[in-house]
């Protein structure tokens, strides 16, 4: 396949960004979107040139590392997959691709194509777990859990942390994340006793790292590469408001 | 003949494990061990290289104990180590299924499947612990399967007759991972841990013949940063990318191993390299890694091949009994699920004959369609649809309806340090656990094993070991020669790096290294195939160091320059591996040498020679490795020929 290439390459974070184009021949359709990358900055290298910073590392679609908005949508045009799980051979021969970090206040570039995404563990740190010191827990069947409340604190737990609903959302919101969180913990039995000091813990903490508001536009399921559904904002929503109510919580 | 690669060293001995029956051992050392003083706890620094199950596990438990953590990951955030990619199951002697399953079963499964090279105290201690992991996870919020009375759900696992392993859907090690990285971040919030993402180690701080601190890379700004503590714990997990493809994430290095093994810190049995059964198959030269897909589709799927060679006809378009079930046929009680060493090579086998499907012949049949047929689509679906899912976005081929191709590629690797029934290297002060250490596995992980292996380190072992170490020892301020030493020599390798100025990038030294391991020193091994390795890897790693090229500068964030670094490490280590394997003229696990082998093909082991752990120390550029041997003894689980027939 032959392709032209606008990256975004940025040297530092103080500095301003520009689109480079490059073009490509002869990649393979078989080849993942960064195996291109790679045979991009290999030629980069050949020529003297700089290749292009970008972050990766299973690239079997779990870590959350990949990241790159492609054409306008955050790890490209298929739904349901990681940028580290999206094929050539999903593009067109001769195709024009824009490839550009994460956009969002809260994620800030650190060089090219690589953003700064430690605020969601900064959120995570503000209650994102359950206390259960090690050694101390009772047996594992000693608290049954329903299975469809286990199926569906899974499917909330399937979050990778991968940022793609903060660069969809208008707002830079990361309440798909966050509800995720509080979906996964909130749905068993063992997160209910610190389920009301964490929804507000980590909102806060979203709220102070510059994260927007949601006003439930829904792009950021639409791009999630593991599917996390709107439900879990609900539940988000639901969970401040009965902790805040009644001066539960301030 | 071969003692020209390598000179020979004292034995050594298993220090530290109790005596006493089996079963005890474990609780006499606890008891044994000394204890810290609760106040004390929070003026003992103890560095973590690593967040992975090992690291973010121990990271989580001594913090809670007390000690201030200092903690060290190269990736963005300590909830992508690779940990994360464990598909399949952990496995743990809860005899759920009251289908016989024990303590005793467990360890006795655990020391044959390692072809009886692993520690039975070890390994006992393993199997005892498995149980805790288990109640620990779940009391996180793991969101394990669960069956509809609201109970956990098992299944078994490649290599084992009972359902003993545990599982969240394809991403066990994903859920097992965020629940050791919530735990973590609990103690970054109470301030036990003081967490430094997107920084790697590069040396080690040697005071006094210990371990007191590490040199850091900042790998945003560059900064070159030390860090000094009581004791440092390596949990920076294997170094399969050595054979550049394997199923490792692309980060995954040996650096923090190799650097301390340069300190004197022995490599134990790095040879011994997993080859999983079930990956992806290789498509294409721009490929980068290898995916694996779970061992658990081994439970329903069948494995097959053509009977005839050069069969290039459509799966579907081979009728039955011109299909050659071989595991099935040549393994009848075990059938598809025989360990992974066997189902390799077996792969291997039916290749090499001229009968693998897919491009190249390089490839074998996963079929799904009797599943399907016996249990429905929903519930294969239920079962393994995120696998499924995967495997259509890779190859483009959709395996409900076209059976998956499979072949062998490099997983998990058993050797790494040597460490004592304490987790602690030769080094004192220098603790390793998790897949960077090499004790307990043998030459062959069975399934679910490794997740094991990781939390148990973590949360329950080390924590109790490495206070006994810090009570014993109370250290003093490191000195600033110390520092300083270790400060330089990572300055001037970096400096060295930057100025080669070379025509070669970091990764086409780096793909040719994997191709020279993976022909010489892969899925089977020969005298004369080593020896040429043993040719070949030194020239590369002379032509790296006069021909590659390191773009950009050395204080800023510098991907190629991470790259090299690594590179480098891969290139001492691969001499190592292919000395290792040239030295152990047995077949064991997932050391196949081709001149050790029984008439049928199977791995010939060699109990009277080789019952021993290979401990190399490190003896300066250029020079032959000493060899230690560790004598090993099995009391409880009588050494015999593996036979799964």
């Amino acid at each position: 396949m032959k392709l032209t290439l606008r990256v975004w390459r940025q040297k530092g974070p103080g500095d301003k960004g520009a689109m480079v184009e490059y073009a490509l021949d002869d990649i393979s359709p078989d080849a993942s979107f960064l195996e291109m990358l790679d045979v991009l900055n290999e030629k980069l290298i050949a020529e003297g040139e700089e290749p292009v910073a970008f972050d990766h590392d299973c690239r079997e679609g779990i870590c959350g590392m990949c990241s790159l908005v492609i054409n306008g949508t955050p790890h490209g045009p298929e739904r349901a997959t990681t940028t580290c799980q999206l094929h050539m051979r999903k593009f067109r021969d001769g195709e024009v691709i824009d490839v550009e970090p994460w956009r969002a206040k809260a994620f800030p570039v650190v060089k090219d194509l690589v953003v700064d995404r430690s605020a969601f563990d900064r959120i995570i740190t503000a209650g994102g777990y359950i206390s259960a010191p090690t050694g101390t827990a009772p047996e594992a069947h000693s608290v049954p859990v329903p299975k469809p409340d286990a199926d569906r604190a899974f499917e909330a737990a399937e979050c990778i942390g991968c940022g793609a609903c903060v660069a969809a959302c208008p707002n830079g919101s990361a309440a798909l994340f966050l509800g995720a969180k509080v979906t996964h913990l909130g749905l068993m039995p063992q997160g209910q006793p610190e389920r009301w000091d964490r929804v507000v813990g980590m909102l806060e903490t979203h709220d102070e790292e510059g994260f927007g508001g949601c006003t439930n536009t829904g792009e950021c399921t639409v791009a999630c590469p593991k599917g996390i559904p709107l439900d879990v904002i609900g539940r988000l929503n639901h969970d401040y408001l009965k902790a805040t109510a009644g001066g539960r919580k301030k | 003949m071969t003692e020209s690669f390598y000179r020979p060293g004292d034995p050594i001995a298993d220090g530290k494990a109790p005596a006493g029956p089996i079963a005890d051992r474990w609780t006499t050392r606890k008891f044994e061990a000394k204890l810290v003083n609760p106040a004390n706890k929070r003026k003992k620094k103890i560095i973590i290289i690593g967040t992975g199950l090992a690291g973010g596990s121990a990271g989580a438990t001594l913090g809670e104990a007390g000690y201030h953590v200092v903690q060290f990951c190269f990736q963005d955030s300590p909830r992508r180590a690779h940990s994360i990619a464990a598909q399949g199951g952990i496995n743990a002697a809860k005899n759920y299924r009251n289908d016989g399953d024990s303590v005793h079963r467990l360890f006795y499964d655990t020391v044959k499947g390692g072809d009886f090279r692993a520690r039975e105290s070890n390994v006992h201690r393993l199997a005892e612990i498995s149980t805790q992991i288990i109640d620990q996870c779940v009391a996180q919020g793991v969101p394990f399967a669960r069956e509809y009375g609201g109970l956990l759900d098992n299944r078994s696992f490649g290599g084992t007759q009972v359902s003993r392993t545990f599982y969240a859907r394809g991403q066990t090690g994903q859920q097992l991972l965020l629940g050791a990285y919530q735990a973590l971040m609990r103690q970054v919030d109470a301030g036990n841990v003081e967490l430094y993402p997107r920084h790697e180690m590069l040396d080690l701080i040697m005071e006094d013949g210990r371990a007191r601190g590490v040199i850091v890379r900042d790998l945003i700004t560059g900064e070159v940063k030390r860090h000094t503590a009581d004791a440092v714990v390596l949990a920076s997990g294997g170094y399969g990318n050595v054979y550049f493809l394997s199923t490792n994430a692309m980060g995954s290095n040996v650096t923090a191993s190799w650097r301390a093994h340069r300190h004197g810190a022995y490599f134990a049995n790095p040879c011994y390299t997993q080859i999983h059964p079930t990956c992806i198959p290789v498509s294409g030269d721009h490929q980068s890694k290898l995916t694996l897909m779970s061992e658990s589709l081994r439970n329903d799927g069948r494995v097959w091949v053509p009977k005839k060679t050069g069969d290039t006809r459509r799966p579907y378009d081979i009728p039955e009994d011109e299909r050659d079930y071989y595991l099935e046929r040549i393994y009848p009680s075990f059938g598809n699920l025989v360990p992974r060493d066997i189902a390799s090579r077996a792969a291997k086998n039916v290749c090499d004959e001229g009968r693998g499907v897919g491009p190249g012949g390089l490839g074998v049949y996963l079929d799904f369609a009797d599943a399907i047929e016996r249990l429905g689509r929903k519930t294969v679906e239920a079962k393994y649809g995120n696998l499924f899912e995967m495997y259509e976005r890779i190859t483009g081929e959709n395996p409900y309806e076209t059976p998956m191709r499979i072949y062998p590629a490099v997983h998990y690797t058993m050797g790494g340090l040597w460490v004592d029934y304490d987790l602690q290297s030769n080094v004192p002060g220098l603790f390793v656990i998790g897949e960077a250490n090499f004790s307990d596995h043998g030459a062959n992980r069975l399934g679910a094993s490794a997740l094991m292996q990781g939390l148990a380190d973590g949360y329950f072992v080390l924590p109790n070991t490495i206070g006994d170490y810090i009570a014993r020892n109370d250290l003093g301020p490191v000195g600033e020669d110390a520092v300083l030493e270790a400060e330089t020599r990572v300055r001037d390798r970096i400096e060295r790096l930057l100025s080669i100025d070379g025509d070669r990038s970091v990764d086409s030294f780096h793909r040719e290294l994997g191709h020279i391991m993976w022909e010489y020193c892969g899925m089977e091994r020969s005298e004369e195939g080593l020896r040429k390795a043993l040719e070949l890897i030194p020239a590369l790693r002379a032509e790296f160091w006069t021909r590659v090229k390191v773009t950009g500068r050395g204080e800023e964030l510098n991907q190629q320059l991470e790259k090299a670094g690594r590179v480098a490490d891969f290139l001492e280590l691969a001499e190592l591996m292919v000395i290792d394997a040239l030295h152990r003229t047995e077949s064991c696990g997932g050391h196949f040498r081709a001149e050790s082998q029984d008439e049928d093909g199977e791995a010939k082991r060699d109990d009277e020679h080789f019952a021993y752990v290979a401990a190399w120390e490190w003896a300066g550029e250029g020079a032959q490795p000493v060899l230690h041997k560790e004598a090993l003894e099995f009391e409880y689980v009588k050494p015999s020929q593996r036979s799964y027939k």
